[in-house]
């Protein structure tokens, strides 16, 4: 079945632009990024999108479709009436380069400051060990194809520039929880995780998870299970005594 | 084209696509807050209004989860040791009240709850907050967010108390065990609820082995951590299931107390 859809495409760059109407032909089993890659063939040759694979799995093709952060590739026309407007705009926390492409280095700049993984010493015979049970949890966090959708959602950047100094976003708390889940890394994370990072700026209501096209539980098993350990580290006097002490350590 | 007009803050900041629009949401997007508001609104007249009332929570042998651990002499019933007089403006539902309230308060679902519908802190994803700052759970008051774990380990004190109610529901009016009424079932399923509740519990699972860096060496908690793991994946639906648990099993006895109802027996 093929029918025309009414679109509306943010055209512009950093110094202005706005939403702009246009009729795209439609079939049958398309895509968003199907429809943007039409009317970039038939209509507006100038038009800017980032995209790779079409397959949900580069994480390029970022942006929000009817105010919802997306992938442009994972996005069904069918999920739409025919006679609905569709709105596509770039993503809204990223400054803009031009129309749907953004500059997402905040996120660059975020993941290259978060101190990399420190492993223990290797057994005597220059391994290193761990078990399937011990890593699973942090699989699930690996899945991430790095698409910036929890990032640009994520009400404490998006709705106040400001933080972006001190806060480093779902993606990358979830990158330090990660890390201290590790059964071989050595670096406690704990303490710049609230303090240089911004784990408390989270008020786990939840936007990151609800945007993951991986579907990944950035909320309950990242971000709130870091918050936990560091309320070991930073709040509980009974865990912090117990450290003083000497009893419990890090487990 | 249409030409939108610089936003002040938020998405508005310099550099970003220029959009006026708070947020181009279609969808009805405002219906979960409304109904969040509308039901702890609705919870906590209620609640309140029955805190103060002072009567109608105890019709032997069942007393109302609003009172009970009841701690003042002025108790009615004997479900728990009387331990002082109390100002009689104060009910001995005021006592306890801490407890229920600050475990759902900090609890990480009911947080997320009220900051999205109360709080609008954001009201929905990807739409705007109306407020110009923001530093989330840093700083005085919501820090104290971060001694969840304390109202965890007392609200498992309370779980123990109305789970000993549900037993002592077994004997009938004049103390002699072996009866069983609607009223039974009302207490041990509320208190069914709310193990369920606590248990799924973000600390508990972070208690029983989430803080563990390998769970192959301690096998068992990885066993525990397991199971908490399964149920709090339905935390969100046990945080609201116990607390119309609560509420119903209060107005069942309240029913109950004031004679409008006759508590069907089983045996
Ligand atoms: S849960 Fe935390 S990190 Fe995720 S979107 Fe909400 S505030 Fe941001
Ligand atoms: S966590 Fe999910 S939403 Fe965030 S960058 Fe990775 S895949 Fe995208
Ligand atoms: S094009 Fe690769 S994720 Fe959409
Ligand atoms: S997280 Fe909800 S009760 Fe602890």
């Amino acid at each position: 079945m093929t029918y025309q859809a009414k679109l509306r495409v943010w055209r512009g760059d950093a110094e202005g632009g706005g939403l702009r109407d246009y009729t795209v032909e439609v079939n049958e089993g398309e895509v968003v990024l199907d429809i943007i890659h039409r009317l970039q063939a038939t209509q507006a040759g100038d038009l800017a999108v980032r995209w790779n694979c079409k397959a949900g799995k580069c994480g390029s093709c970022s942006a929000e479709i009817n105010g919802r952060p997306r992938l442009l590739c994972l996005t069904r026309m069918g999920d739409f009436s025919e006679d609905e407007v569709v709105t596509i705009t770039p993503m809204r926390t990223f400054p803009v380069i031009r129309d749907l492409v953004t500059d997402v280095s905040y996120n660059y700049e975020k993941a290259a400051s978060i101190p990399g993984f420190t492993p223990v010493a290797r057994d005597a015979d220059g391994e290193h060990r761990m078990q399937q049970v011990d890593v699973e949890r942090s699989q699930e966090f690996r899945k991430c194809i790095e698409c910036f959708l929890c990032q640009d959602v994520c009400h404490v950047v998006r709705d106040h520039e400001d933080n972006k100094k001190v806060y480093a976003g779902p993606r990358f708390l979830m990158r330090i929880a990660e890390l201290d889940m590790h059964p071989l890394d050595n670096l406690d994370r704990r303490k710049v995780a609230q303090e240089n990072f911004g784990l408390g700026m989270c008020n786990i209501t939840k936007c990151c998870s609800e945007v993951c096209p991986e579907g990944i539980h950035i909320t309950d098993n990242a971000l709130i299970p870091l918050k936990e350990r560091v309320v070991d580290r930073k709040y509980d006097p009974l865990t912090w005594l117990g450290a003083k002490i000497g009893r419990r350590p890090h487990p | 084209m249409t030409t939108t007009a610089p936003a002040p803050a938020g998405t508005g900041a310099p550099g970003r696509a220029r959009i006026a629009a708070r947020h181009l949401r279609t969808d009805t997007w405002w219906v979960q807050p409304a109904i969040t508001v509308a039901v702890l609104v609705a919870f906590i007249i209620y609640s309140t209004l029955r805190a103060f009332e002072n009567a109608n929570y105890f019709v032997a042998p069942y007393i109302s989860p609003f009172y009970s651990p009841c701690i003042t002499k002025s108790c009615q019933g004997s479900s728990f040791p009387e331990l002082f007089t109390g100002p009689s403006f104060l009910t001995p539902a005021i006592y306890i009240l801490v407890v229920p309230l600050g475990f759902r308060l900090t609890c990480y679902y009911y947080r997320k709850a009220y900051y999205r519908a109360f709080w609008l802190s954001p009201p929905a994803c990807a739409v705007a907050e109306p407020h110009k700052t923001y530093t989330g759970e840093t700083r005085f008051p919501l820090v104290f967010q971060n001694i969840h774990r304390y109202f965890f380990v007392a609200g498992l004190v309370f779980n123990v108390i109305l789970t000993y109610d549900a037993v002592l529901a077994f004997r009938d009016k004049n103390d002699h065990w072996g009866h069983m009424g609607l009223g039974t079932l009302v207490l041990l399923t509320n208190a069914a609820l709310l193990w369920l509740y606590s248990l799924s519990c973000h600390s508990c699972r972070h208690i029983v082995g989430g803080k563990l860096k390998s769970f192959s060496k301690h096998p068992m908690r990885y066993k525990f951590w397991q199971v908490v793991s399964r149920l709090n994946g339905s935390h969100m639906k046990l945080a609201w299931v116990s607390l119309f648990g609560v509420a119903l099993t209060d107005f069942y006895v309240r029913l109950l107390a004031t004679g409008a109802f006759n508590d069907p027996k089983f045996f």
